[in-house]
């Protein structure tokens, strides 16, 4: 199991006191709290991809390449990298390169975006979303497996004889995973490739990821890559904790009320009721998030949202403290509730191995 | 054999809203199994409507055309949107319709535009007019854009003609509109296809 921490980069204003990072400070602030979740033990850290205010995170890979200079294990994600609006030959160069530079510790999240002003601005008609999605996707998927590419589709000019340059690492492209909030043909995608899907797991209740994850194992299985239950599933999660629960509700409250997605909306006490977010003590946060696997299947990755809503800096990194006092709790009792034919979280390293294994058994037969 | 009169408001010629309603009228023969149609376009009556419009009664071939609007087991309408609605030479010939003419008729309404953004014109200028007139209204209004014309596959005008079709064949069958909340997923559309035959 891979516990970390997912963020999208708004600059908000604090609610408690008015004030506003400036796009730099939220910047080094990204870096700080990535290099405070490796301290404290997580497993990931992803940063989200956004071109509009009040939004930092336009240029994932170089923000991640320079953490990853600064950090030993924590895997580098995307959350996400935009599959749609960026064409998918620089995704191909720039992942591949990150790759090499992070030695392996890292991989991605593919999305949609969910900014439709985005696709004018990078030339693209958001009415062909799933559509760009798909051949993106599958253009990604031959330029990091064929070492000559030539390709052609609706939706960019076609290649003859294309090399992409950094080849993957080891020759095992960067691991995928499709985050998704509603759209089944996502599902479909992460199935037929045998790649991860990520349920977002925050906005809404439970029952509706329960669909869409259902559908991703069945296909999964469909495709042949293993049974539905070794699928391989992310889920996000938000919590906000204290040691005392009533510290938690109270401290919290004006940024749940002032947050950009649910504020001004429905009390915290029914959004925390109706959907993953918990606001109380660790021993609350870890119970949820424990009972995660209970409603989606044992699965391989946990990300949570920890520094959204204008919650400064310092609560943040005492947050990360937080969840680090009850890490090694929650990972020991997922993996220990992990039936052993289910697999662990994907490594470069465990990808590389079992393709050496593959490549052992072909010679030896 | 299900009689069906649809009528083409528009006034241009070629019409891309004669195109619409000559599309519907195929589908709606096809979504029924056969129907008797008659595609009627309101520029040849414009005289005639003018005319009724000021005297109260309507001259031969208008009366002709309000005969075979009576006689009908379904209607399709199909307008031009100008300045936000459908034109005055439509709402005319409604004028002059009987107050009775369209009680529990069956009526799929349609409207052409030269941009998206009149979309509404079925909901926000049709539908009340015909509520009005008292007729069932299939639940699905076809509205096309200059956009529409030159897409193809899932949710593009040819699949939302077929869909309104067959509401309109289902109502006049007795079985409502025939559709109702869907929770599977299609593993067969075009799109959910493509992912699986990457080359």
């Amino acid at each position: 199991m891979q516990i970390g921490i997912f963020t999208v980069g708004d600059v908000t204003t604090d609610p408690t006191n008015g004030t506003t990072p400036s796009e730099h400070e939220r910047i080094k602030n990204t870096v700080a709290i990535a290099k405070k979740a490796e301290e404290v033990g997580l497993d990931v850290f992803a940063t989200g991809e956004h071109h509009n205010p009040p939004f930092v995170p336009s240029s994932p890979t170089t923000t991640l390449a320079y953490i990853g200079a600064q950090t030993e294990r924590i895997i580098l994600s995307t959350s996400t990298t935009l599959i749609t609006t960026n064409d998918p030959v620089k995704i191909a160069e720039d992942y591949a390169a990150l790759q090499h530079l992070v030695d392996g510790r890292m991989d991605l999240m593919l999305g949609r975006g969910n900014t439709a002003p985005v696709y004018p601005w990078f030339g693209k008609d958001i009415s062909k979303a799933v559509e760009l999605t798909i051949e993106n996707y599958q253009l990604l998927r031959k330029l990091w497996s064929e070492p000559v590419v030539n390709w052609e589709g609706k939706f960019r000019t076609p290649l003859q004889g294309y090399t992409s340059t950094p080849a993957p690492l080891d020759g095992v492209a960067p691991f995928v995973w499709h985050g998704t909030i509603r759209t089944p043909e996502v599902a479909e995608l992460a199935a037929f490739y045998g790649d991860g899907y990520f349920a977002n797991n925050i906005f809404w209740p439970k029952e509706h990821y329960i669909r869409l994850i259902n559908f991703y194992r069945q296909r999964y299985a469909h495709y042949g890559h293993g049974t539905a239950e070794q699928a391989i599933v992310g889920l996000g999660g938000q919590f906000f904790m204290r040691k005392n629960s009533q510290d938690a509700v109270n401290e919290f409250r004006p940024y749940f009320d002032n947050a950009p997605v649910y504020g001004h909306g429905p009390s915290m006490e029914d959004f925390t009721e109706q959907t993953p977010l918990t606001v109380g003590s660790p021993q609350q946060v870890l119970e949820r998030t424990l009972a995660f696997a209970d409603y989606f299947g044992d699965y391989q990755r946990q990300l949570f949202l920890v520094d959204h809503a204008g919650l400064p800096l310092k609560t943040v990194l005492e947050q990360l403290d937080l969840l680090g006092e009850i890490l090694p709790t929650m990972r020991a009792e997922f993996d220990a509730r992990r039936p052993t034919n289910v697999p662990d979280a994907p490594t470069h390293a465990a990808r590389v191995a079992a393709r050496d294994a593959a490549l052992t058994e072909e010679v030896s037969v | 054999m299900t009689r069906i009169v649809a009528l083409s408001a528009g006034v241009g010629e070629p019409s891309t809203t004669r195109l619409l309603a000559d599309r519907l009228a195929a589908a709606a023969g096809t979504a029924l199994g056969g129907a008797s149609i008659e595609v009627v376009n309101l520029r040849e009556l414009a005289h005639e409507i003018t005319d009724a419009a000021l005297t109260g009664f309507a001259a031969p071939r208008l009366q002709h055309v309000y005969d075979q609007v009576g006689e009908a087991d379904a209607l399709i309408i199909v307008v031009p949107t100008f300045k936000a609605s459908y034109p005055g030479l439509f709402k005319s010939f409604v004028d002059a319709l009987d107050n009775d003419a369209l009680i529990g008729k069956v009526v799929l309404l349609a409207a052409t535009g030269g941009t998206a953004r009149h979309s509404m014109v079925i909901d926000f200028a049709l539908r009340p007019l015909f509520a009005y007139l008292q007729s069932v209204v299939v639940p699905t209004g076809v509205f096309a854009s200059p956009h529409d014309w030159g897409s193809a596959g899932e949710g593009t005008l040819q699949s939302r003609i077929e869909r309104a079709a067959g509401e309109m064949a289902s109502l006049l069958g007795g079985q409502g509109s025939g559709r109702s909340k869907d929770d599977g997923i299609d593993l067969f559309s075009e799109t959910m296809l493509s992912i699986s035959q990457p080359d």
